[in-house]
């Protein structure tokens, strides 16, 4: 791994939250500094800084898009207690030739009496429908009935977690084999009781949500969660970022015809990894969900992966070291790599032929040979 | 681990996972304060983006497509050496590249850039090296006889260097005098080049005319060497008693101190009989461990079997590396390879290289030949399957080679399908043309709801920039009625401002898509009510426009300019409705005034009033 660029994000105060858009192709920020940036990359892979705009009175802790298929547009929720929902409005045609685009507020959301800690929206299938959790233990999901008027949001849904919520993650299978779920974490710390997770399951006769499990092993504090995308499985996979990173398997088991309740699971816990030795902030899956990242207080972000026998492993790891930045932005960096001694020799791998061995060159044949960088992971390519 | 500067210690580490790459940056969760603000872009170190190996994924694709569809009905015995012959394909294709590689490493100008194409160019040798050994042992599974042929093949293109040496020592003044003579000439021998050996040899009989007939005798036993012939009529046994009457013979001239006064001569005779302590004595020129394997298999174990191999491998390995030196990875695959443990060369591959690869396409060539299944792997396909996925997520996230991926997912019967439905829904929709081929891609596949959601998206994209037409024919494409509904209303709201409508040449060819939704409907027949009465046609357009108002597909909001569009064919003196037709336009101006909309205003009714019709009443 490297670092490929470096873009100057130009907050003022600590970013919270960074998120691209479906395609890749366009970034938000989020800041203490209270503003969003939305950022576009261009053919050249340079990012350049669309709008920039001032979205809360308070810190904005996250920001996130919606589905391209409802256009561009924004949501993000911050300490001052509101979530609010962005539109981008094409511009005159000098605007876009200067390369800027406008975000207009469509609503602020202000049902929660403390802290908006997570925006997400729900998977595209349930129509444009946003969820939001607060430090007050309430879940709300909106949805806007009307896709052309994103000014018209109403609440369909306020669920009490009685806990304090820090993170939604809403399981993206669209499948007609099971109903729309989401599962909510909580940060409160009383360590006494247990079930920090909650699982929440749509009942199609009801029409409301239900709880359909809490994961009672997990008793710490949580930070983040995220359902794995789901590939076509029968059972379901999350993870946590609480004082460890944890993964768990949730198989549905089989209901009774005449049950209207809520699924029944049997919860697996597939990984658990203290490798962060300290509280873990944050999890994420990438698209095929082969791959899991997660930050922790130590400083690092980790990257597990599991191999064709689903055995879990830590197959890179990134650490800040301190030093300024140097130089533009767009310019790849020194990189300063950490070398254990195991990693030492796979190094200088495929050294086996004449030169390297002997230490002298042969023409053509083998320079010394090395991989094209240091290798860096330490369990790497994990097959 | 890979550090990552601008983030200080006592700093979290935001991320973002992105297509092909992670941004982190700084951050301190649940808090607020001032800190470094940028944001990294980390990748993995990338094959992908060179533009070189590109040509060794386009080829090597194509090389997997043709293997997927070889029949499996054949017998074995024919389809081995079209296996052989694929796996020839591969690593031509890897010496191509490398070849290309090498010429660009070597005339570029610019230090980091050669480093880097030389390591590039050393890690397809590696790959080569191995692949080679693969095929000859695992793939063209060579029993005793031919094994030790082709593990000479193997040695003596991968020793490439030999080749050059004695193009230099041939070319100088007096070859045989040359410093580098006698090391082309002990290659040669090294590698079983017995008649090149010989032909350079005879360089020094000529130079020394008293010592001919030891030069004559060195080229007699260099001469009746055998080689086993595996297509001719000598059976290995044969073979084995012939090559041991040679080894007798040589063995007689040394003890005989045939060549005593010639040292040089002396070691050949000794390398001849595969002495060991002499052909360590030969580091240098053997390079490798692998070398000294093959050379020392030649000269005292030509018949070596398959399964002995590794005996053999073991203790050359030890022999030839120092004992402070620690193996590494590209020794313990070979090794592996030697042990005919292919599970163990996979996995040992995976992780030395970055790349997916070559694992991929080597196991997948593997799993056809069915070895990996004879390995008692009962998750052998499931670990084709894994590698390939792998590899083709990989490329998916490149603007171009992702095409390529497509075909490798097709041939991944478990989560090929799955994995193409996610990744292609994130191939950035630039252009229409993009947007085209990526919609034809999942047509053919009939993941309909892929489809429906890339129009729906480029339908969106269309409409915010106001480009109804293209929005249009978006919708249509995705069978999105209600989507279709909004922008044939978009439409007629244009019309009812400007008077005119735009993307004629849409609308007019509509054909049976405008049975997609009613407004549509209604708005392709509201067009042709216009083209008819451009015509002059007017018998069949007061027909229509009739029709189109008792037919209830007209949203209420049109009903008035539909009256109003009635009204110059009502005022003409010929009347181009007939008196029931007039009742019903009666109706609907009934239905209409009762409505109370907005577009009734005073003017039209009153002009309706004072038409003819009415004042015929």
């Amino acid at each position: 791994m490297f670092v490929a660029r470096s873009i100057a994000a130009d907050h003022k105060d600590l970013i919270h939250d960074v998120s691209y858009d479906f395609h890749g192709r366009r970034m938000a920020t989020c800041s203490s500094d209270q503003s969003v940036k939305v950022w576009d990359k261009s053919e050249n892979g340079e990012w350049h800084c669309t709008a920039s705009w001032k979205t809360h009175s308070g810190s904005v802790w996250r920001v996130t898009w919606a589905h391209p298929e409802f256009g561009q547009v924004l949501a993000s929720c911050s300490f001052d207690r509101t979530a609010a929902v962005w539109e981008e409005i094409v511009g005159e045609s000098n605007d876009k030739q200067r390369g800027l685009s406008h975000w207009i507020k469509r609503t602020t959301l202000v049902d929660s009496r403390t802290s908006v800690t997570d925006v997400k929206f729900a998977p595209k299938h349930m129509g444009l429908m946003l969820t939001t959790c607060s430090a007050d233990g309430v879940v709300r999901i909106y949805e806007a009935p009307d896709v052309m008027n994103l000014s018209q949001w109403s609440l369909q849904h306020e669920i009490s977690c009685k806990l304090s919520c820090s993170c939604i993650s809403w399981n993206p299978s669209s499948s007609r084999a099971h109903p729309p779920m989401f599962a909510v974490g909580s940060d409160d710390s009383n360590v006494t009781y247990g079930g920090k997770v909650q699982i929440y399951e749509y009942n199609e006769n009801t029409r409301k949500y239900g709880k359909a499990e809490t994961l009672m092993t997990v008793t710490d504090a949580v930070h983040d969660i995220a359902f794995a995308p789901n590939l076509g499985r029968s059972f379901h996979v999350l993870a946590i970022a609480t004082k460890d990173v944890r993964i768990f398997k949730l198989v549905p088991m089989r209901k009774e015809s005449t049950s209207t309740g809520p699924t029944k699971f049997e919860v697996q816990t597939v990984a658990q990894f203290d490798n962060h030795n300290s509280q873990v902030w944050r999890v994420s899956w990438n698209i095929t969900s082969t791959l899991l990242a997660s930050s922790g207080d130590d400083g690092c972000v980790r990257l597990w992966k599991a191999n064709y026998m689903d055995n879990w492993k830590c197959t890179g790891i990134l650490k800040g070291d301190g030093s300024p930045l140097t130089g533009s932005s767009g310019q790849p960096t020194a990189m300063s790599t950490v070398v254990g001694s195991s990693v030492q020799t796979s190094q200088n791998a495929l050294n086996g032929m004449s030169a390297g061995r002997i230490g002298k060159r042969a023409p053509f044949a083998p320079p010394l040979r090395q991989l094209t960088s240091p290798k860096i992971y330490q369990h790497p390519a994990y097959y | 681990m890979q550090k990552i500067p601008a983030v200080s210690d006592g700093k979290h580490m935001g991320f973002a996972w992105g297509p092909g790459d992670i941004l982190v940056y700084e951050t301190l969760h649940k808090a607020s304060g001032s800190g470094s603000s940028f944001i990294h872009e980390v990748r993995k170190d990338e094959d992908i983006y060179s533009p070189i190996l590109r040509k060794l994924f386009n080829e090597s694709h194509h090389i997997f497509v043709g293997l997927q569809t070889i029949r499996e009905d054949l017998p074995s015995k024919s389809r081995k050496p079209q296996f052989v012959s694929i796996s020839k394909n591969y690593r031509s294709v890897i010496r191509a590249c490398m070849e290309e590689l090498q010429q660009v490493a070597v005339s570029t100008k610019d230090g980091e850039a050669a480093t880097q194409y030389g390591n590039q160019v050393s890690i397809l040798l590696a790959i080569e090296l191995i692949w080679n050994l693969c095929e000859v042992l695992f793939i063209d599974a060579a029993p005793a006889g031919s094994l030790l042929l082709h593990l000479l093949d193997w040695v003596r293109l991968h020793k490439a260097d030999v080749d050059e040496k004695a193009r230099e020592v041939l070319q100088s003044d007096s070859p045989a005098e040359h410093r580098d003579y006698w090391d082309v000439v002990v290659s040669y021998v090294l590698q079983g080049r017995l008649d090149e050996a010989r032909q350079m040899l005879m360089k020094q009989a000529t130079l020394q005319p008293a010592a001919r007939n030891m030069y004559k005798l060195m080229d007699t036993l260099l001469s009746k060497m055998p080689f086993f012939n595996p297509s001719g009529t000598q059976t290995l046994t044969e073979f084995d008693v012939k090559w041991r009457h040679w080894h007798e013979e040589v063995d007689r001239c040394l003890q005989d101190n045939s060549f005593a006064s010639n040292k040089h001569l002396e070691i050949i005779c000794k390398l001849l009989l595969g002495d060991e302590d002499i052909l360590l004595d030969h580091k240098e020129l053997l390079g490798t461990w692998y070398h000294f394997l093959v050379t020392r298999l030649l000269f005292c174990h030509p018949t070596v079997k398959p399964a002995e191999l590794h005996y053999y491998a073991q203790s050359c390995m030890t022999m030839f590396l120092d004992s402070r030196s620690v193996p590494e990875p590209l020794d313990s695959i070979l090794l592996a390879a030697f042990e005919f443990d292919i599970h163990q060369v996979i996995k040992d591959c995976s992780i030395a290289l970055n790349n997916w690869w070559f694992v991929a396409h080597l196991t997948d060539l593997l799993d056809h030949c069915k070895l990996l299944q004879s390995h008692n792997l009962h998750f052998g396909s499931n670990l084709r399957e894994f590698l390939l996925l792998e590899y083709a997520s990989g490329l998916f996230t490149h603007h171009s080679l992702w095409q390529l991926a497509v075909d490798y997912f097709d041939h991944c019967p478990e989560f090929g399908r799955v994995y193409l439905e996610l990744q292609i829904e994130r191939v950035p929709l630039d252009t229409e043309r993009k947007a085209l081929k990526v919609l034809r891609i999942c047509e053919q596949r009939q993941m309909s709801e892929q489809v429906r959601s890339i129009c729906k998206i480029m339908a969106m994209r269309a409409l915010r920039n106001n480009r109804l037409g293209s929005a249009l024919s978006w919708s249509i494409r995705a069978k999105d009625a209600a989507f279709a509904t909004l922008i044939s209303e978009r439409f007629l709201q244009d019309y009812c401002t400007r008077g005119t409508f735009s993307d004629l040449d849409l609308i007019d060819n509509l054909g049976p898509a405008m049975l997609l939704s009613d407004r549509l409907t209604f708005l392709g027949k509201y067009r042709e009510f216009h083209k008819l009465y451009e015509e002059k046609r007017f018998t069949e357009a007061a027909k229509l426009l009739l029709s189109l108002m008792t037919a209830k597909i007209a949203p209420r909001s049109f009903w008035m300019t539909l009256l109003t569009d009635a009204l110059p064919l009502l005022e003409t003196a010929r009347s181009w409705f007939n008196s029931i037709q007039k009742n019903q336009i009666l109706m609907t101006l009934t239905n209409c005034s009762f409505s109370l909309h907005e577009s009734v205003t005073e003017v039209d009714l009153q002009r309706l009033q004072k038409s003819d019709y009415f004042s015929s009443v």
